[in-house]
């Protein structure tokens, strides 16, 4: 390590001068042999450690599986793990160090919106590939996204939209939303009522609660009053739990069916089943895929081998994914070169562990299916079977948000 | 005798000497981003220094300042494309004038209260500038500060690289030193310092202390404000998070580790502060518990800070 | 739209929020009225009632006995970090004891996550308490109803210590004069630790209490902190009343703004924190004078 150092210092003293004025100075540092080391900063420490450990698990199968096969012509791939924290200033720094110390190809991580934008802030700047996994499509727009931006997870906009595409019909046209008071919660309310717009749902209202709230009482005595036929928990993570939680207390699921857009497998093994029980919601990814979709028994069966036996979860999955889709592209291209790794994603379609997936052109996002989940407390086979698929929405560009809504030129 | 004299010329000199460890410093660190977070840090440090260790007020709102000095640079540069000679100035004057409002309100109490308007005075800005998405992004942050060349007599200098861009950054610093040791060393300097140790007796001698603690209260929020300012090139975004109560515990901690009242003491608290979370990182997840005990400590058993305990140490042998 | 249901429904709920608020603040009172110490780890203590609650939950399925359960360990707690931690700082200045809390805040969410692991604890609406009844003007939680009650007895029980007991006469005089209290031969720091052992026991009770309705995870202490914070100075610091009617108040004020603009929700706790401080430094019913 320190002799590394030694060698890097005294390049950088040697040139000095000319790095100065050379803005090549990087390329030159990156190695074009050698280990292929692919970043990944994800909130290892706060309140999603857990899931983030997950990724991290999951990602190391799709490191192992790249490596087992060859690799890139004998070159192994590395995933050099690095702790966000969860705060957009740590994550930059992170891909500073990553970048600058670590001489990383590619950048694969972030879960939080906030996160993810800091870190492709950097990234995009230094030319680097980063795939985000962190489910917002705030990176998507114009503004932020790049040519060396992809974003592997999907988005609330999408998975809001094909739980309302399910439920509304199902349940009826009254709504109500508890939204967290943030962009992501804003996200997550846009994507509901795009869906509904098309099926004649109505906004009884739209209740904003500030980010981080642990008392949602206040709100729920209104909510009661306006006896709506669905409850939209437009909140994330602790916030899903807590409004959940309470709201059950307050009793209002002898009325009105409670839906959210991203429904967590942690969030609802931390709020348990009475919680959660009969609650509607969107994900990614839920283990019990295996039962119809052959690439996720296939991951599943490889996780629960390095796990003694344990499923990987929605971020679990999303960490794999991202990595994988990376080092195929990479596979494809037969080079770490970035423009031409670049090239190979967007070329890619792809079936690693739920079913086919491609990268839109215009903001490489990857359009791929959404799980609609129900929450059981009787009838589960083990603690880990907490949910029941009662339907997939097929992939489709059309449910994201348009090129042009993004802010893109097509 | 050799000693006492080295260590009296650094004193004397200590705007060199300081500047001169600050010029070898990125080679005793492990990347330079490290570094650059040290100085910014560092510089923030400093500032609460002056109004805590030199003037005895503890508020624990001083991360308003980072944060407006932050936002200021990085709004004016990104929505309305102001070039950073100028960007930097903004920041400084948005954090100094929150100063003069902030201060205002806040020097009508005094002791724990004094802490405790200022957490809530800053929590205030705190919840303003989140409200205030479409200037500042809210909870996503503000991202799209570019600073990547700069043209200077005719040579253009490449800021993406992360050495050019830390001794770009230590200008500033160098800078904000020799003020900060102008100041201390001022008749303003010996006042407030007369103020921390016993303001009934510094208002008998005629000083008009109201107006000393303001103007120390200013001159900190400007230099918190170039610490922020600082940040926002070197990250490229303004997290939302530089605004809340946890980052002004941050200044806080950093001052006391490294020694409070001691001129050099703020640079060594914030390099301990960030290796100490930097490595214990890589080793263990719980760096919160090691950064928690090793302040505990400090507090019980070495109130003088790293620096201070050195210092004393030296001028007693 | 006025709705009177509502707004008394309202109100109630800003009862019951107000309710974990008091006990909070209590603790956090008579830890500054005592021993002039700010407890910047009193979310933490609330967090490890929490904690030791679900705990002994699961150990005794026994919700009633975690009641016991909690305090006297939180407060043995609270008694070690006087002792052993606090005590060795006083006369160094007000600002030493209030960073060691602050540090001591960071190692014990840790400790916590060492024993239980970062993600939370699941705890469900204890048996007898579940479920919602009608009071007329709405459904309400029973679970809320408890707390308040519980909180009721609890500053009952308190209030009668402290007026009607020889230790409850010490409190009051040392709140009002230390000096005079020792100078009288009373083992003042006996005293002292004490006062910070029941502080704790407090907060960690009104862990336990508020579990079933938050989540219990480690960082759920640190908004309950400044909430405490803003109650404590609006009712003044050192003040026991104050903190009966502060805590109401801000549950009431959280819960109308919550209502009528929840945007502002979150500040207006803050904007009333600044108003009383630049107001009437000395909180509602605070002494003026005191730490100043």
């Amino acid at each position: 390590m320190s002799e590394a150092n030694n060698t890097r210092r005294k390049l950088v003293l040697g040139a000095a001068a000319a790095a100065a004025t050379s803005p090549f100075w990087f390329n030159i540092a990156r190695a074009q042999s050698g280990t292929i080391k692919i970043g990944f900063p994800v909130p290892l420490t706060g309140p999603f450690a857990v899931e983030a450990q997950d990724q991290v698990r999951a990602a190391e199968i799709a490191i192992q599986e790249f490596n087992e096969a060859g690799g890139l012509n004998g070159r192994l791939a590395e995933l050099v793990v690095r702790d966000d924290k969860l705060n957009p200033g740590e994550a930059a720094t992170r891909a500073l160090e990553l970048i600058e110390k670590d001489h990383v190809n590619f950048i694969v991580g972030s879960l939080s919106s906030a996160t993810q934008l800091s870190t492709n802030n950097i990234t995009k700047a230094r030319k680097i590939l980063f795939n985000s996994i962190s489910q917002s499509d705030t990176i998507n727009e114009v503004k932020d996204a790049s040519p060396y931006t992809f974003h592997e997870a999907l988005n609330p906009h999408l998975t809001g939209g094909a739980v309302g595409r399910y439920a509304f019909p199902k349940f009826g046209k009254r709504i109500v939303y508890l939204t967290a008071d943030y962009a992501y919660g804003h996200e997550m309310v846009r994507g509901f009522q795009t869906a509904g717009k098309l099926l004649g749902a109505e906004t009884l209202a739209d209740i904003r609660h500030p980010l981080g709230a642990s008392d949602y009482s206040a709100f729920l005595p209104r909510i009661q009053s306006l006896k709506p036929d669905i409850l939209a928990l437009c909140n994330f993570g602790r916030d899903l739990v807590n409004s959940a939680k309470q709201a059950t207390d307050f009793g209002l699921k002898a009325t009105t069916k409670i839906i959210a857009p991203i429904l967590l497998y942690t969030a609802r093994q931390v709020g348990g089943p009475e919680a959660f029980e009969g609650i509607l919601g969107g994900t990614s990814y839920y283990w019990r895929l295996e039962d119809t979709v052959p690439s996720a028994r296939a991951f599943n069966d490889k996780f629960r081998k390095a796990n003694g036996g344990a499923v990987p979860s929605d971020y679990g999955a999303l960490g794999y994914a991202g990595v994988r889709t990376v080092l195929a592209a990479v596979k494809n291209a037969g080079t770490t070169d970035t423009e031409k790794v670049i090239a190979a994603m967007r070329a890619l379609k792809y079936d690693f562990y739920k079913g086919p997936q491609y990268y839109r052109a215009c903001d490489h996002q990857s359009v791929q299916s959404v799980l609609i989940v129900e929450s059981k407390s009787k009838d589960m086979k083990d603690k880990n079977d907490v949910f029941n698929i009662v339907s997939v929405e097929a992939p489709n560009e059309k449910n994201l948000r348009t090129c042009a809504e993004l802010g893109h030129q097509s | 005798m050799l000693r006492n004299s080295v260590l009296n010329g650094i004193s004397r000199h200590r705007v060199a000497a300081v500047t001169g460890f600050l010029l070898v410093f990125p080679w005793l660190m492990p990347y330079e981003a490290l570094a650059v977070n040290v100085l910014i840090f560092g510089l923030y440090a400093m500032g609460f220094n002056l109004l805590f260790g030199y003037t005895g007020m503890l508020s624990f709102g001083h991360a308003a300042f980072l944060g407006v000095g932050s936002y200021g640079t990085g709004i004016v540069m990104v929505h309305y494309g102001w070039p950073w000679y100028l960007a930097i100035p903004a920041g400084v004057i948005l954090a100094s004038l929150f100063g003069v409002v902030i201060g205002w309100m806040a020097i009508r109490t005094r002791g724990i209260y004094f802490s405790m308007v200022t957490l809530a005075l800053a929590q205030c800005v705190y919840f303003i500038f989140y409200k205030a998405e479409s200037l500042t992004g809210g909870e996503n942050g503000l991202r799209g500060i570019k600073l990547e060349t700069i043209d200077f007599l005719g040579l253009q200098i490449d800021l993406l690289n992360p050495t050019n861009k830390y001794y770009f950054l230590l200008i500033f610093v160098v800078m904000t030193l020799w003020f900060v040791s102008r100041v201390l060393s001022s008749p303003f300097g010996a006042v407030i310092e007369t103020i921390r140790e016993n303001e009934k007796r510094s208002a008998a001698c005629g000083y008009d202390v109201a107006r000393t603690k303001l103007v120390a209260f200013v001159l900190s929020a400007a230099i918190c404000g170039l610490a922020g300012s600082l940040r926002a090139l070197h990250l490229s975004v303004v997290p939302v998070d530089s605004l809340h109560y946890l980052t002004s515990g941050q200044a806080v901690m950093m001052a006391l580790l490294g020694g409070m009242g001691t001129f050099f003491g703020p640079f060594v608290g914030a390099a301990a502060f960030l290796l100490i979370e930097d490595v214990v990182t890589n080793i263990t997840k719980y760096w919160q518990f090691v950064a928690g005990a090793v302040f505990m400590t400090f507090v019980l058993f070495f109130p003088r800070g790293i620096w201070g305990s050195i210092l004393h140490w030296l001028r007693q042998r | 739209m006025f709705d009177l249901k509502l707004l008394i429904l309202q109100m109630v709920t800003g009862v019951a929020l107000g309710s974990v608020f008091v006990l909070l603040s209590i603790g956090l009172s008579l830890i500054f009225g005592m021993l002039t110490v700010v407890n910047f780890a009193h979310g933490a203590y609330f967090m490890v009632g929490a904690y030791v609650g679900v705990y002994a939950l699961g150990v005794t399925g026994n919700f009633w006995l975690s009641l016991v359960i909690v305090p006297l360990a939180v407060g043995a707690l609270g008694l070690l970090t006087e002792r052993f931690l606090v005590r060795p700082l006083y006369g160094r200045g007000i600002d030493y004891p209030l960073l060691l809390t602050f540090g001591l805040s960071y190692v014990m969410m840790d400790l916590v996550r060492m024993v239980f692991g970062s993600d939370g604890q699941p705890i469900g609406t204890p048996p007898g308490l579940g479920g919602a009844v009608d009071i007329g003007v709405g459904n309400f939680p029973v679970y809320r109803l408890f707390l308040i009650v519980a909180t009721a007895i609890i500053v009952a029980a308190l209030w009668l210590f402290i007026e009607k007991t020889r230790f409850g006469l010490i409190i009051r005089a040392g709140a009002r004069d230390p000096e005079i209290v020792r100078v009288l031969g009373i083992d003042v720091s006996k005293a002292w630790l004490l006062v910070f052992g029941l502080g704790t026991a407090i907060a960690g009770l009104s862990g336990i209490l508020a579990a079933p309705i938050r989540a219990v995870t480690p960082e759920m202490g640190i908004p309950v902190l400044i909430e405490a914070f803003v109650v404590t100075v609006v009712g003044g610091m050192g003040s026991l009343p104050g903190a009966i009617v502060a805590g109401l108040l801000v549950g009431i004020v959280y819960s109308l703004s919550s209502l009528y603009v929840p945007d502002f929700a979150d500040t207006s706790i803050f904007v009333l924190m600044a108003l009383v401080l630049l107001v009437r430094p000395q909180g509602l019913f605070g002494r003026a004078g005191l730490m100043s």
